[in-house]
């Protein structure tokens, strides 16, 4: 302890305070959750004024991977390897309840929660969730992005 | 042509061959044999007077829970047809064993039936005699089994990767 | 695939006498045009496309086996996810198949405001549909403001039935509940501001050069194949021919209120654009009309076909108006000698801890609620006799049928859905041969894949 901790401290926290507010989010859509993800991104909810309006399309260049909608076992070796592809720091957020545990969907298709294959940080319940939870998820994982010890 | 005249105009042309009409709730139906199905769908798409030059949907229905049909052919393969010049429909049905589920294909006469019929193999396990490729369209190649039979439990899951939960 | 060895994949050795060979393109499931997952395999000669394998499933969730699993409203909320863009279109088609197997028919007000909702839904399809397709092409804006139309238009739904997207609004034998108050004010609001941004995205896109050049000439198919591979909806009347199932086999209150079919010519991409914004002003009028002649009456019928008035739905008890409930005329049987309130009050104290209620009040309050929990309780409720029906409804992509086979008790014995997008994805292969990489975007696009449709 002492001042090196200080000012490695500060710094975590100033890198922290920018990778909170530059989100680059790969929306990984497959379903109906991808309509109310579309409406959180679109003007009237607006994602962009949090730092995460520019989705990337690509897991090289993302470093929030959003899981919209239900994961079926055709689809999952497709997410490990979208996850896999993605490089450090990385967040997961499981969007949608199809994803926190199946939802409804407990049939010979569907993943039962994408946390059975995935490390995921923020869970955001809802069939669909309404925009007002998505960025209440988004903050949230703002939250945990700044919160924690900043590897580079 | 109304639903009577159409059933009227397939019998006239397969009489015998027909093994049951019915007309329900004003869907008209008739049910041939498979040996026999794929001449009378080429005949109700060529027929100037049918016309059903549309293949609405393809679809199969498992009869081994319904009461009072348990012990009959296990499957039954359902044609909907429809006509855009005439507009009128008509419903075909064939029912197929168990142990022998196999039925000619119709992809020869409309394109659409190879997926339509693809599903039907994935989900029921009804091969289709002359189809140019028949693999599964909605599940996994891995999976074991065909889902919307009866007898398959509903959350028997077959994970590729992750728990086997 | 046969194995190549690397001499041929780098240096172009074996495959083909002038030493060239095609080049494959996985434009696997997870990719960024919105639509959903689909796998795209192409086989390239150069840009040009000279073959595809369209692979679907990866949405598959099993709607046809859950829906067996319970009485017949339960697959409600599974309709819903089916077309989840216009989810209304669903669950009333799926209500009326099971009404045609019934053999019932709804009530006037509800067949209007079946009419009502469901263009209200279809335009919201369009809006997703070709705001989507052009963010692809480039136009970011027209897919802003398409969202931001759609918004209005979900706040209309949310009014209505509570939700935004996943409404399980409809019911076997008529929708949850009534219009609210004062919501035709809010639809011509709403529909004027969508008629704005209509026009702002005809100014950006029917004349721009850009567009124009992407989209005409490009995924068309000819009117023969085009019915040969079943295909209904915006992409065959872009083609020409005028099928319309709310014309040709009128279902609701289509066959009262009239519009017009919008047509194409040439069914390539650009008609299909065209067709679409036709349809969302045919729309309008439709629901506009509809809000007009809106009858009054009961919206429910039971599983008899008689209608239910919608007071004896209303519990006020439950809503803590309980004055006048205890006044309440209750006719009791005979065998109830001595369990009247007067008889009840020589005898008990009046002490609703302790006490249990006399049958006056507790058959005078729950009495309405008795025609749910009959409609609710297993083995009970819904119970069509065996047989089966199909049923089609015009849904925003084309012919979005039902076929349900009951075998007499509550449970649907089978439940299947007609995919109308189905049959253009299986068509992908034959709109994209010979046109170029770059032509798969917006053919793709135009054709309104929705995942939950097409795997069910």
């Amino acid at each position: 302890m002492g001042v090196g901790a200080f000012f490695t401290g500060k710094l975590d926290e100033a890198i922290g305070w920018a990778r909170k507010y530059s989100i680059f989010q790969y929306p990984f859509v497959t379903a109906c959750c991808g309509m109310e993800y579309m409406a959180t991104a679109c003007s009237h909810y607006d994602v962009d004024r949090f730092g995460a309006g520019l989705p990337r399309f690509s897991p090289r260049q993302a470093d929030v991977l959003f899981v919209v909608g239900t994961i079926s076992h055709k689809m999952a070796p497709v997410l490990k390897r979208i996850y896999d592809q993605m490089c450090e720091p990385k967040w997961v957020v499981a969007f949608g309840v199809c994803t926190c545990t199946g939802g409804f969907y407990d049939n010979y298709a569907t993943v039962q929660g994408i946390d059975t294959i995935i490390p995921v940080d923020v869970y955001i319940p809802g069939c669909p969730p309404r925009p007002e939870s998505v960025i209440d998820g988004l903050m949230k994982l703002q939250d945990k992005i700044a919160a924690g010890a900043q590897r580079f | 042509m109304d639903g009577h005249a159409i059933v009227a105009r397939l019998r006239e042309r397969w009489g015998d061959r027909i093994l049951a009409t019915h007309d329900y709730r004003g869907d008209h139906t008739a049910v041939f044999g498979r040996e026999v199905i794929v001449p009378a769908l080429t005949f109700c798409r060529d027929d100037a007077a049918l016309a059903f030059d549309m293949l609405v949907d393809l679809t199969a229905v498992d009869y081994s829970r319904f009461p009072g049909r348990e012990d009959g052919p296990r499957f039954e393969v359902v044609y909907h047809l429809y006509s855009v010049a005439h507009n009128h429909r008509v419903r075909l049905k064939v029912p197929v064993e168990q142990d022998d589920s196999v039925v000619p294909t119709a992809s020869g006469l409309w394109p659409i039936a190879n997926w339509q019929e693809r599903e039907v193999w994935d989900m029921f396990g009804i091969r289709f005699d002359g189809h140019p490729d028949l693999r599964r369209l909605l599940m996994y190649e891995e999976f074991e089994g065909h889902p919307l039979r009866k007898d398959y439990p509903i959350n028997r899951r077959q994970p590729l990767i992750g728990p086997k939960v | 695939m046969a194995e190549r060895k690397t001499r041929e994949l780098f240096l172009g050795e074996g495959s083909s006498a002038d030493g060239t060979q095609h080049l494959y393109v996985n434009m696997g499931p997870a990719h960024p045009a919105m639509h959903g997952i689909i796998r795209i395999f192409a086989e390239l000669d150069g840009e040009t496309v000279v073959k595809t394998d369209v692979e679907i499933g990866y949405l598959h969730r099993a709607f046809e086996k859950d829906c067996e699993a319970g009485p017949y409203n339960n697959a409600i909320p599974y309709t819903d996810r089916l077309n989840y863009v216009s989810p209304l279109i669903n669950n009333f088609a799926y209500s009326s198949a099971i009404e045609k197997l019934l053999g019932i028919e709804i009530t006037d007000r509800c067949k209007y405001i079946r009419v009502i909702m469901s263009e209200i839904s279809r335009i919201c399809d369009h809006l997703t549909c070709v705001g989507a397709g052009s963010m692809e092409l480039g136009a970011f804006t027209v897919f802003l403001y398409m969202i931001k139309a759609r918004e209005f238009l979900w706040e209309l739904v949310e009014d209505v039935t509570g939700a935004r997207l996943t409404i399980s609004y409809g019911r076997v034998g008529g929708v949850k509940a009534d219009l609210p108050a004062g919501f035709d004010l809010k639809v011509k609001k709403a529909f004027a501001e969508t008629r704005q941004v209509l026009e702002e995205a005809h100014t950006l896109l029917t004349g721009n050069r850009i567009f124009i050049d992407r989209m005409v000439g490009v995924g068309a198919l000819s009117r023969e194949e085009t019915i040969a591979w079943g295909i209904t909806g915006p992409l065959l009347r872009a083609v020409g021919v005028p099928f319309d199932l709310r014309k040709t086999q009128p279902y609701w209150a289509y066959d009262r209120i009239p519009f017009e079919i919008a047509l194409g010519k040439n069914g390539d991409n650009f008609d299909r654009y065209l067709v679409r914004m036709a349809e969302m002003e045919q729309s309008m009028r439709i629901a506009e009309q509809a809000l007009d002649g809106l009858p009054g009456g009961a919206i429910q019928v039971d599983w008899e076909g008689k209608a239910i008035d919608p007071a004896s739905y209303v519990d006020l008890g439950k809503q803590g108006k309980t004055e006048g409930l205890l006044l309440l005329p209750i006719k009791l049987s005979p065998n109830l000698l001595g369990q009247d309130r007067g008889a009840h009050a020589r005898v008990n104290a009046q002490d609703k801890r302790v006490i249990l209620p006399t049958k006056a009040e507790a058959y005078g309050s729950i009495e309405g609620l008795m025609n749910h929990f009959m409609l609710v309780m297993e083995g009970y409720g819904i119970r069509p006799p065996a047989g089966e029906a199909y049923f089609a409804a015009e849904g925003a992509n084309g012919e979005l049928g039902f076929y349900v086979v009951s075998d007499g008790s509550d449970r649907p014995y089978r439940v299947r859905c007609r995919p109308p997008c189905l049959n253009p994805v299986a068509a992908i292969p034959r709109m994209i041969e010979g046109e170029m990489v770059a032509d798969i975007i917006p053919t793709f696009g135009s054709v309104n894949m929705i995942g939950g449709e097409l795997d069910r």
